[in-house]
């Protein structure tokens, strides 16, 4: 069960979510949920299954992708939906933006022309309506000229600018959550930052959720207010942003934090993660962080941990989590 | 664009002037014309009346520029065979290639590109490999043993069709589905592969996320892109409808353009050959320079390149 400090209804509650490629896993039962209006973080390394959850929910992934679990949106359960359902959801409900923005537009259609589909499907705009609509979009995401830029086709903006035109159109289907997956990855830092802030922005004025998708712990602690950490396939810890930060309790957030260059305090050297995430075809039989793990003990690699609740909203999947030693370490 | 335009023109006509010369120099080095025409038993009076005849006792490069003098004033020459214009001898056998390469062409197009099409969509389904099986033969197999094994078959065994010879319509079909056939493997490779590309990149699934029926995501944003590296091997074959058929005519002795070609070089009929040869290259250089302009048309990327280097 998810340690979501969800009151009320989530949004989206996603219960035992398992996806396989070929016979290999990739996830390994994730639930999670999203309240109404939040912002989650979804933090681990690449290939760890954070963007096959969305990809997972909404439908997107290849037909040779076994997925199990459940997936419910409102009342809506979106795993096994007709096609018709899931066109509905994408981009009207829920949105998605992706890594490179660049490739991510249609290369030979017009950005209006791009705004203005979304239009059509989600809100039935279309003429002269849809236009003036896309122009107030990609006001709204902060393109300068909005005007003249709808008949730019993506090849003429640079790639902040068509991250905000892929904002602009998942913003057209006035959607209750917008999956962000990696939005600011291939962008120059200066500009990451401008797309974070705009996000946060469109958030506050819009209402909608928002979740984060990021390998950069630092990208998701400014922008969410709950993070869940994922390895290998499984989420293995779930805190508020501040306490995950303040106390983490599984030895992979850990080592996630050990890794971020501290921004006040004397300077210490950074600290890696010994190893590489196992193989799905070689997943360890016990906790898939136990071979890189400082603090593995015996038990470590009987069976795969269950989740501990250390906290209101916090949860971790280590059988040591709640070992006092480890604690106050974490605590320091 | 219209410097655009020019400089494509330039080079094109850059490739013809080059291939004139390049056909004048081989053809000029591959044997006497005058010796093969007259016979091997002709007298060497005779032969050598009929050398200074054609100016073939001129030295070379005076030859040359006779050539591509005439050449520049539209005048390609007479068949050293019966002394007719070449380029009358050429044209009328125009009508006869066009009539199995036309049709041909709407198979190639008509066939291989919704079996390349449904092939990507249904990928590795069995339609697919019964596709690329086909395909793969198609690519692969020769055309004159494939229109020798169509006559085998239909005019040999079943008898339903003629084996050769023009002198109806019955008489195009095999050549046609000969021709047709080859190309239209050819074209569901290309197709196949161009989709399977367009259909891996991000902006298809920005298309389904955004959420476009898969129907539409097909047509609207996968098979426009998916159209511009096709494009490149229609053109080459609307390049080849005059020259694309040596083989087949050959096998199924129709009196195109082809069988003139195969029938003047073994004669070493020089005037006709370069006539055939500056058509061919015309007609090639002439597709692309279509092709070249419809890339502009289909990508958008390349409409603005040279507007951006000039800028």
């Amino acid at each position: 069960m998810p340690a979501g400090v969800v009151t009320g209804a989530p949004l989206v509650a996603i219960r035992g979510l398992r996806v396989a490629f070929d016979g290999q896993p990739a996830l390994r039962g994730i639930d999670l949920d999203v309240a109404p209006g939040e912002a989650v973080g979804l933090v681990g390394e690449s290939g760890c299954g954070k963007s096959v959850t969305w990809l997972a929910a909404l439908g997107l992934l290849p037909a040779r992708a076994a997925i199990a679990g459940q997936v419910r949106l409102g009342e809506t359960e979106l795993l096994g939906a007709p096609a018709t359902t899931l066109e509905k959801v994408r981009g009207g409900r829920v949105a998605m933006i992706f890594q490179d923005p660049a490739s991510s537009l249609n290369p030979v259609h017009r950005i209006g022309r791009q705004i203005t589909e979304a239009l059509a499907l989600h809100r039935g705009i279309t003429g002269g309506a849809a236009r003036s609509e896309a122009r107030r979009l990609l006001d709204q995401v902060g393109i300068p000229d909005a005007g003249r830029r709808l008949d730019a086709y993506p090849h003429e903006l640079s790639g902040g600018q068509n991250q905000r035109v892929m904002i602009a159109i998942a913003l057209a289907g006035r959607p209750e959550l917008l999956v962000a997956d990696e939005p600011t990855t291939a962008l120059d830092v200066t500009i990451q930052a401008q797309i974070l802030a705009l996000l946060q922005q469109l958030r506050r004025e819009t209402g909608m959720a928002l979740v984060l998708i990021s390998h950069d712990l630092g990208v998701v602690a400014e922008t969410c207010e709950r993070v869940c950490v994922m390895y290998a396939g499984r989420i293995v810890e779930e805190a508020p942003t501040a306490r995950l930060f303040a106390a983490p309790a599984h030895p992979y957030t850990r080592g996630l934090l050990g890794a971020l260059p501290p921004m006040d305090g004397p300077r210490r050297r950074l600290s890696a993660i010994p190893g590489g995430v196992p193989e799905p075809w070689a997943m360890p039989p016990g906790c898939a962080f136990a071979p890189r793990c400082p603090h593995r003990i015996g038990p470590c690699d009987g069976a795969v941990p269950s989740d501990a609740m250390l906290a209101t909203g916090h949860r971790a999947a280590c059988i040591r989590a709640t070992v006092a030693p480890l604690l106050a370490e974490a605590a320091e | 664009m219209l410097r655009f335009l020019l400089g494509r023109i330039g080079r094109a006509a850059l490739t013809i002037a080059m291939v004139v010369t390049f056909a004048f120099v081989v053809l000029r080095l591959s044997g006497d014309p005058a010796q093969i025409i007259m016979g091997a038993d002709a007298p060497p009076e005779a032969v050598d009346a009929f050398r200074t005849a054609w100016g073939l006792d001129q030295p070379v490069w005076v030859q040359y520029f006779h050539y591509f003098g005439a050449i520049l004033s539209g005048d390609l020459g007479r068949s050293m065979r019966d002394g007719r214009d070449a380029l009358v001898l050429v044209t009328e056998r125009i009508p006869a290639t066009l009539a199995l390469t036309l049709p041909a062409l709407l198979i190639k197009i008509g066939l291989g590109i919704p079996a390349g099409i449904y092939a990507a969509l249904h990928r590795n389904s069995l339609a697919d490999r019964i596709v690329m099986v086909v395909a793969v033969a198609g690519f692969t197999v020769p055309s004159f043993v494939l229109g020798l094994l169509l006559v085998l078959v239909f005019a040999v065994q079943l008898g339903w069709l003629p084996s050769g010879g023009q002198e109806g319509w019955r008489h195009a079909i095999l050549p046609v589905i000969t021709l047709g056939l080859g190309g239209a493997a050819v074209l569901a490779r290309f197709t196949r592969s161009a989709m399977l590309e367009v259909l891996g990149q991000p902006y298809i699934r920005t298309a389904s996320a955004k959420g476009v029926p898969w129907r539409a995501v097909v047509t609207r944003h996968a098979l426009p892109n998916a159209a511009i590296p096709t494009v490149t091997i229609i053109g080459f074959m609307v390049g080849s409808l005059i020259a694309g058929a040596v083989v087949v005519e050959s096998v199924f002795s129709w009196p195109g353009v082809g069988r003139l070609l195969v029938v003047a070089v073994a004669n070493r009929d020089l005037a006709v050959v370069q006539c055939i040869l500056l058509l061919v290259a015309t007609t090639m250089v002439c597709a692309n320079l279509v092709v070249d302009l419809l890339y502009g048309l289909l990508d958008p990327r390349l409409r603005s390149a040279p507007r951006r280097a000039g800028a």
